[in-house]
């Protein structure tokens, strides 16, 4: 109750030409040279202190890459990338790795608190423990490199592992080895053999057998310097029995040129363990134009390799000019389960092409699919999803519904299921369906003395609820609000 | 000058070339009358309602309405509801998603931020709603269900009752709130309308049955048929009706 009248209230005070979060930090930065050859990536893997092996797991990506064409299906569209044009590599200078929250850039700091990051660990555990008592570790991720981390001892304490991948690369290279593309193969697409071959760094998880993560863990990525396509990798395991549940949320400055973004995320659930993945994802979506803007082209898997383990993606799309981006779960254990709850909203002319991949190959695998798509102004909102199973598997069951939600009448929404099935015993489920805000909803609501925007924030709140309710607290409230915000001027 | 005024309204369809449904309405409504339109189907009666809700459908061609002396043709929807216009639907709509405690909550303090009053604490309004709730028999758990989503027909005329009682209208305009219900909900919504009567509340109770007014009594009585009123009286008028039909009506306006 109260979040729907602070989303009232978001909406009010946010103008609607300005993008909140667009300004524009200014820090000397160390850039790889403009565009891609194999001296770029050896330059990043040195800049990492890479060993010899993750170096030519890079280039291997590269010449894959490099005989590779970028995808054509999905439904939206754009100038071709100058791959060529953009910096690779561009890390926040420092002498040293930070020491201590002192050796952090101020600049850096202030941009964190514009944004109500809470960076400072002292300011997290304030923040957070007065609203319930949980925790959020963050790992705050300043364009490429990871500039702080946040309860380090306590998740020490535990065993867990939460680090910047470049420095697990360094520290525990059998673990990084072990799953690093076991889930997401080098060769798997485009942008995943992109992001192989260039990426600068992410974070890193592994939850050991039988733990379960004693606190939310939470990573914040801004897009920062002009011109550098951000390639983040992200790698978490949970070890038998254990249980994790992740956080990522992001926000990117105002630019004119188009940002290239290519992340990775593999997740990995062994035995019965349980890893809960959520996104608020609220990149630059362009002007009112359609201008400038994020394009997202994202692989994101999670693998359920483990008998009875469970992988649960939750996503709220609200920014980005293009969004390409399909969380997956590959059911390979018994009884493993996946599940995809979505919201994803486009407003202007975003152009969103998304869904999920339920792939079932074990026996009495489940999954489950909820996804919420809403369309105003000049957007298009392509949910695609694929649902099958294998010859193996046996009493496999899915239930996917899609609701879609149109504001306004110069918008689209569609609607593209795959299923295949090579087991006669599975059953899936599919149930869609495409609405409009009615005048007559509309008309009701303001009869009550609602106006349109708080009438239209109302509905569309009530939409998504089935989605939010899947948010962990800390970003549920954000999420509502950032909803409201992306919809902002599209009642007419 | 009446709390609301209606005086010699015409009105159409938007965009409808020609025919008017309502031609020539007058009607006056003073705190603490209740005011009972009755008539055929088509005569106009739901049009009415609406275009005194400020539904976009309609246009008015001629005429005037004021509450208090202001033009309410001028206002937006919201603000006519901020200003005391409540519409008890016939139909109500259906919000999926939106728990009736939070859409009440959300509509209430609409309201009183648009009259200038503070906003209504959890507490305070907690408290209204669940003696409102009570009074009208309905549970905890059907505020927390989405508006009128499930709901039967005598709940969801409950439902727009209870809403009545927390907003507090000055105008009560009721659109056939007796159809669709049983002998038993008629009672149960029939004696929340009651609770409401008050020295400062007018109220406009529109139906086709005589039935509704034996449990909400009027204090008047209005036909309408073919987009006016033809004939005003008082509560024994309705029973007259009920005897006759409307035919009489009916014909005299072919």
């Amino acid at each position: 109750m109260p979040a729907v009248q602070e989303t009232v209230e978001q909406v009010r005070s946010i103008d609607v030409d300005q993008y909140k979060y667009g300004f524009f930090t200014d820090i000397e930065s160390e850039k790889a040279p403009k565009g891609l050859t194999e001296d770029t990536i050896r330059f990043i893997s040195a800049k990492k202190d890479e060993p010899e092996w993750m170096l030519e797991w890079r280039l291997e990506a590269f010449r894959r890459w490099q005989t590779m064409r970028e995808p054509e299906w999905a439904r939206v569209s754009y100038p071709p990338i100058a791959y060529q044009e953009l910096y690779y590599y561009s890390a926040p200078k420092r002498k040293d790795g930070p020491k201590s929250i002192d050796d952090i850039d101020p600049e850096i700091l202030k941009t964190y608190e514009k944004l109500g990051i809470p960076l400072r660990e002292r300011d997290a555990l304030l923040g957070i423990e007065s609203t319930g008592g949980s925790k959020v570790a963050v790992d705050a991720v300043f364009d490429s490199v990871s500039v702080a981390t946040t309860f380090k001892e306590e998740l020490a304490r535990a065993g867990v592992i939460f680090m910047p991948i470049s420095e697990a690369i360094r520290e525990y290279p059998e673990l990084v080895r072990k799953y690093l593309g076991s889930v997401v193969p080098v060769t798997d697409n485009f942008f995943a053999t992109l992001n192989s071959a260039v990426f600068s760094d992410g974070s890193f998880v592994y939850v050991p057998k039988g733990v379960r993560c004693p606190m939310e863990l939470s990573t914040y990525f801004r897009i920062n310097e002009r011109n550098t396509g951000q390639f983040e990798r992200t790698l978490i395991i949970a070890d038998e029995g254990a249980y994790v549940s992740y956080l990522e949320g992001c926000t990117a400055p105002m630019r004119d040129e188009n940002q290239l973004h290519a992340a990775v995320v593999e997740l990995v659930a062994l035995a019965d363990a349980e890893i809960k993945y959520s996104t608020v994802q609220n990149w630059y979506p362009g002007d009112k134009d359609g201008k400038g803007g994020i394009f997202n082209f994202v692989t994101k898997r999670g693998d359920c390799r483990g008998d009875r383990s469970k992988i649960s993606w939750t996503q709220v799309e609200t920014g980005s000019a293009i969004t390409w981006k399909y969380p997956s779960c590959i059911l390979r254990g018994d009884e493993s389960r996946g599940e995809f709850y979505s919201i994803a909203i486009s407003n202007g002319h975003q152009q969103v092409d998304s869904g999920t991949k339920m792939i079932h190959l074990g026996k009495n695998t489940t999954s489950r699919i909820i996804s919420k798509g809403i369309a105003a102004g000049h957007s298009d909102n392509t949910y695609r999803g694929l649902v099958s199973a294998h010859r193996k598997a046996t009493g496999a069951r899915n239930f996917t519904n899609c609701d879609s939600l149109l504001i306004g009448d110069k918008c689209g929404a569609h609607t593209v299921p795959y299923i295949e099935s090579k087991n006669s015993s599975a059953q899936f489920e599919h149930e869609a369906t495409t609405s409009k805000i009615s005048e007559d909803q509309l008309f009701y609501c303001r009869q009550r003395g609602l106006d349109p925007e708080e009438a239209t924030a109302l509905i569309v709140n009530g939409f998504v609820k089935d989605v939010l309710q899947q948010l962990p607290m800390e970003f549920a409230v954000e999420a509502q609000k950032l909803i409201s915000v992306s919809l902002e001027g599209s009642v007419g | 000058m009446a709390m609301l005024e209606i005086d010699n309204l015409h009105a159409k369809i938007e965009g409808d070339e020609g025919r008017e449904i309502l031609k020539g309405l007058t009607l006056q409504v003073n705190p603490g009358e209740v005011h009972a339109i009755m008539g055929p189907n088509g005569s106009g009666k739901s049009t009415l309602s609406y275009i005194l809700a400020g539904k976009e459908d309609y246009e008015v061609t001629e005429g005037s309405v004021t509450l208090d002396g202001e033009d309410l043709l001028e206002m937006e929807i919201d603000e006519r509801a901020a200003k005391g216009v409540f519409l008890a639907f016939q139909y109500p709509i259906e919000v999926p998603g939106v728990a009736t405690m939070t859409f009440l909550r959300s509509a209430l303090n609409a309201q009183r931020k648009k009259r200038g009053e503070e906003e209504v604490s959890t507490p305070d309004f907690l408290r209204l709603i669940r003696e409102r709730a009570a009074n009208l028999g309905i549970s905890q758990d059907m505020l927390k269900r989405g508006v009128n989503v499930g709901f039967s027909g005598g709940e969801k005329k409950r439902m727009e009752i209870l809403q009545m009682a927390v907003l507090e209208p000055k105008l009560c305009i009721l659109d056939e709130t007796d159809s669709g219900l049983d002998i038993d909900a008629l009672k149960i919504v029939s004696e929340g309308v009651n609770a409401l009567r008050s020295p400062d509340r007018g109220m406009i109770v529109i139906t086709h049955y005589q039935r509704l007014l034996n449990h909400i009594v009027p204090d008047f009585v209005h036909v309408m048929n073919n987009g006016r009123i033809v004939r005003s009286g008082g509560k024994e008028l309705a029973l007259e009706l009920e005897a006759n039909g409307y035919a009489e009506y009916q014909q005299s306006a072919a």
